[in-house]
């Protein structure tokens, strides 16, 4: 069984010492392309980001006082955030929803969602004139309650804590915690509903934080509804990116064998489908949500001017068309459509937020007095996002992220949903995921036999 | 089943977080210097047409607050439209207009309700009750009040290391002594006159109807972006002189209010809904696990 991942319960620090000894050790290949690129690049960035820290904002990023945003809060944070967007969809659907169906890339999510939250959120750090206050929202030097970002600062902090809770069982489990992992599952629900209601609130929250940026924003984007925009953005801009992890993870040889769980892989097939289906619909409505907001803001004589085709080209080329590929592929079960129309997607909530931040932003500026990000903006973007993947890749490699959780974990769940009556959540044994109605009756059977 | 102690605990600890936290965002703690009606504000009427462009203001402003003072004989300077800098908190343009040449301070506008102060998550930025926007050093450099100025005033220092937020705090230092601002006291052609920011309207409308056809029938600041203490007269239309008309009349916290308003409602509605729907599932699930036992 390669689900297993401590043979025994580890009861002394000795054990513990041993056994994180033995995980700490590379696993799989060292030298491959993507290391060969990204190991040099997240040195080189860790020097420039103690440059920075010594020498000041200006020394390294070109913000200036006409563009007090640059790439790190308008890639890194606001497409970081929309990209782990898929953690709390999917736990929706699986812990709220209980669709068991799901369980094999929730994790997956989750742990993206965190990691994102950890780096990119993080990322604000350095963006931070005077870093050193980040505290002070926190610990109560003054609160400034009315101001959006109070509200982003702290539900980053809480969900970053919830989503901690979300994908803690996973730890306990790679650690052979038996009692703590109980603890900690007891607790997933709980984070679940709290995480999706600050997910909620602060995705949108990103968005509002340009409302005030009332005249420097190109008409055709500012809209009063920029953070509903933004919100049911981070839907489908989170289900493309799980949809993308679970190919490379799934489809390519990127993690150590024996954590791709065999059965987890094969329902991957089929949950690619309805991911795509629930992609193409929240992409519909936010086709419709952009064109009612045209509409209303009557401002349809600036589509011909070249803003306007720069606009067209993120409504119609990067949110329409993955549209209707997505429904195309769903339609014929075509898996390359779903995957172009993930990446596209991407692509179209990249440039969407980069718009909002920078391009948009002051778009009446003359081309010279525009924002460029620096080359040390940039190696130091690529840094945060490698390292993001090295640890996401070091994690997945050890813990059961994309592998079912050992024996005893599975066991200690259907204990407790049991005792509540419950199907168990947790994966079973022999029994394939994608066969959802089989799954159900033996499901009964194992719980009937608890019952008893 | 029912409800047991186990659920009922969880339900209630999760309305207490809820309710809790939707308190820190009532509503009535919502608006940046609420109440500015009632308040005798203080600000400074700016009468460009007796402005003769000698940057005797620049100078006093800079020896006020220790910045570095410029050569005001040097007119080279109004060559380019200038911005306030991290180390000008004050400077004065120069445009053509039809009217001939006009001379135009820029400086902080100290909004009656400022987006600089709404937008600052740790309250660095203040409405004083005299009138001043001033800037405190708990601020963390998050520059999102830069984003938020309509007017594009506060200036950060990029290039320090303990990098501070830069802008005109209508000498507040001095209006605490019950003295008037520096530029004001500074200026030799009365261009300047510091009072209440009622008194200061007043006076601009008496200056308006008494020379007629002299001003353009407009005080700049008296409604823009829902009022500033800074208030300008000009005889020329005021986007010949570096001026944004299209600001509107809103405060600018107000386009944030309706999210803010939003977030205790989602606080308190989306863990109960969230919560229902979980609870639902697993009435669903529990019915048909028994009927298989049957």
């Amino acid at each position: 069984m390669n689900n297993t991942t401590t043979t025994d319960e580890i009861k002394s620090f000795k054990d513990l010492f041993i056994f994180l000894r033995g995980e700490l050790k590379p696993k799989g290949k060292i030298v491959t392309p993507f290391n060969l690129i990204s190991a040099p690049v997240i040195i080189f960035g860790a020097v420039l980001i103690l440059y920075r820290f010594i020498m000041g904002l200006g020394a390294v990023a070109n913000s200036s006082s006409e563009y007090p945003w640059g790439i790190w809060i308008g890639f890194i944070v606001l497409v970081g955030v929309a990209f782990a967007g898929g953690a709390y969809v999917t736990a929706f659907v699986v812990y709220v929803l209980r669709a068991e169906k799901y369980h094999s890339i929730v994790r997956m999510a989750v742990l993206n969602g965190f990691l994102a939250y950890v780096f990119y959120a993080g990322a604000i750090l350095l963006d931070l004139g005077r870093w050193w206050n980040i505290v002070n929202p926190i610990i109560g030097n003054k609160l400034g309650v009315n101001s959006v970002l109070f509200l982003v600062a702290w539900h980053f902090l809480l969900y970053m804590i919830a989503q901690f809770i979300e994908i803690s069982p996973a730890f306990a489990e790679w650690l052979g915690l038996k009692r703590i992992r109980k603890f900690l599952s007891s607790l997933t629900l709980g984070a679940v509903i709290i995480g999706i209601t600050l997910s909620t609130l602060h995705q949108s929250g990103l968005g509002a934080l340009f409302l005030m940026a009332k005249w420097k924003i190109h008409p055709l984007w500012y809209t009063e509804f920029i953070p509903l925009l933004f919100f049911v953005s981070s839907v489908f801009a989170g289900l493309s990116v799980v949809i993308f992890i679970g190919t490379i993870s799934y489809n390519y040889h990127v993690f150590d064998k024996d954590r791709i769980d065999p059965e987890y892989r094969q329902s991957w097939d089929d949950i690619l489908f309805d991911l795509g289906k629930a992609c193409s619909i929240a992409l519909f409505v936010y086709f419709f949500l952009q064109v009612l907001v045209l509409i209303h803001g009557r401002h349809w004589a600036l589509l011909n001017t070249a803003m306007g085709y720069w606009y067209l080209t993120e409504v119609m080329g990067l949110v329409w068309i993955p549209c209707l590929l997505f429904a195309w592929g769903v339609k014929y079960r075509n898996p390359a459509s779903i995957r172009i129309a993930a990446v596209l997607t991407m692509i179209g909530v990249i440039i969407n937020r980069i718009n909002y931040s920078i391009v948009a932003y002051k778009w009446y500026l003359p081309l010279q007095e525009k924002y460029l990000p620096s080359w040390m903006e940039v190696v130091i973007t690529l840094a945060i996002v490698f390292t993001m993947i090295w640890v996401f890749r070091w994690i997945v490699n050890r813990t059961p992220i994309l592998c079912k959780p050992p024996v005893w974990a599975m066991e200690q769940e259907r204990e407790e949903e049991s005792k509540e009556g419950l199907l168990a959540l947790s994966p079973q044994l022999g029994v394939t995921l994608a066969d959802g109605g089989k799954l159900i009756e033996q499901k009964n059977k194992v719980n009937t036999r608890t019952l008893r | 089943m029912g409800i047991n102690r186990r659920i009922f605990l969880k339900g209630l600890g999760m309305g207490i977080a809820g309710a809790t936290s939707g308190g820190l965002l009532l509503p009535k703690r919502l608006m940046a210097g609420e109440g500015a009606a009632n308040k005798e504000f203080m600000g400074v009427l700016v009468d460009t047409t007796r402005c003769v462009g000698c940057r005797s203001c620049e100078m006093a402003c800079a020896e006020a607050h220790n910045l570095p003072v410029p050569d005001i004989s040097d007119t080279s300077v109004f060559e380019k439209k200038r911005s306030t800098s991290e180390r000008q908190w004050s400077v004065v343009n120069r445009f053509q207009t039809a009217k001939g040449e006009v001379f135009a301070k820029k400086q902080c506008m100290h909004c009656n309700q400022p987006g600089c102060v709404s937008a600052c998550p740790v309250k660095a930025m203040e409405k004083r009750k005299e009138g001043p926007v001033t800037w405190d050093t708990n601020c963390m450099g998050c520059r999102y009040c830069m984003v938020s100025c309509p007017f594009d005033i506060p200036q950060f220092e990029h290039h320090s290391f303990a990098p501070k937020l830069q802008k005109c705090n209508l000498c507040w230092e001095r209006l605490q002594k019950g003295e008037k601002p520096a530029c004001v006291e500074a200026c030799p052609a009365e261009a300047l006159a510091f009072g209440t920011r009622r008194g200061l309207i007043e006076e601009a409308n008496r200056r308006i109807y008494q020379n007629d056809g002299k001003y353009v029938p407009h005080i700049y600041g008296e409604h823009e972006a829902g009022g500033t203490g800074y208030l300008y007269l000009s005889a020329v239309p005021f986007e010949q002189i570096g001026f944004r008309t299209d600001l509107g009349t809103t405060a600018y916290p107000e386009y944030t209010k309706g999210f803010l308003y939003s977030v205790p409602v989602v606080l308190l509605l989306w863990p109960a809904f969230l919560g229902g729907i979980s609870a639902l599932t697993k009435r669903k699930e529990k019915i048909s696990s028994e009927g298989g036992k049957r």
